[in-house]
């Protein structure tokens, strides 16, 4: 077991949407996680040559990388915007529960449209 | 510094680092006129682009290796999957980091 204080049992709070933000940011950190296994996975592929590669840009493995990669998009901004919050947190700032609260509110607006905006354009973008 | 402390600051140093190197990537991959093979990998093969890919990869390997050490710690208690947890975990980002990083090295380089 780890030296440090642990995160606390999740059923004893009140459902709240800061407490899903954090939830949230620890899945996406993991998803991402996976998203990286996937990078290598591309990147070798892309060392490997043409016939490696193929796969990943034509057909079934084509749409369904598409739809990956716009889920890994939405929980990138997602992961980007909270983690910034909680970079202010370390550095001390917004602590306050009505500024946790603002916060989490514009990291939710600000990642609705980001996600909105760039999974359109990923997917006007066509498969090219 | 040490243990906790340490784990707590390079999860911090590697998360700034994290912000413009994977937003230059992203935009990078996005403004290319196609993801088909030659043009994907003649964008890795670019000296300056290779660095920092490698420079991402290295980054993003140890914050994800952070990032699921602390989640494993929290969540899995049973003793024995604990530690196996983390060991199929560290094994596998560094199996994918060390892949990633060579393959970018290979397209590089054009060696091996």
């Amino acid at each position: 077991m780890p030296t440090r204080p642990l995160s606390p049992h999740l059923f004893i709070y009140r459902f709240g949407y800061t407490m899903t933000l954090s939830i949230l940011h620890r899945l996406t950190g993991v998803a991402l996680s996976a998203g990286f296994l996937m990078l290598a996975w591309w990147l070798m592929a892309l060392a490997w040559g043409e016939p490696a590669y193929r796969p990943l840009t034509t057909g079934i493995g084509a749409i369904l990388l598409r739809v990956v990669l716009a889920l890994w998009l939405v929980a990138f901004i997602f992961h980007l915007a909270n983690g910034v919050r909680h970079l202010f947190w370390d550095a001390g700032w917004g602590l306050e529960k009505a500024q946790a609260r603002r916060s989490a509110r514009i990291v939710i607006v600000v990642v609705a449209i980001a996600a909105f905006t760039l999974v359109y354009l990923f997917f006007l973008r066509g498969a090219k | 510094m040490k243990g906790a402390s340490r784990h707590w600051v390079i999860q911090r140093l590697t998360a700034i680092a994290l912000i413009p190197l994977t937003i230059w990537f992203l935009v990078s991959l996005f403004l290319l006129p196609g993801m088909d093979f030659v043009t994907v990998r003649g964008w890795v093969a670019e000296p300056l682009n290779a660095f920092f890919l490698g420079l991402m990869i290295v980054i993003l390997c140890w914050h994800s290796l952070l990032g699921v050490q602390v989640v494993i710690e929290d969540y899995v208690h049973h003793r024995g999957a604990n530690a196996t947890s983390l060991l199929m975990s560290t094994f596998l980002h560094i199996l994918a980091g060390a892949a990633a990083l060579l393959s970018v090295l290979k397209i590089a380089t054009g060696a091996f």
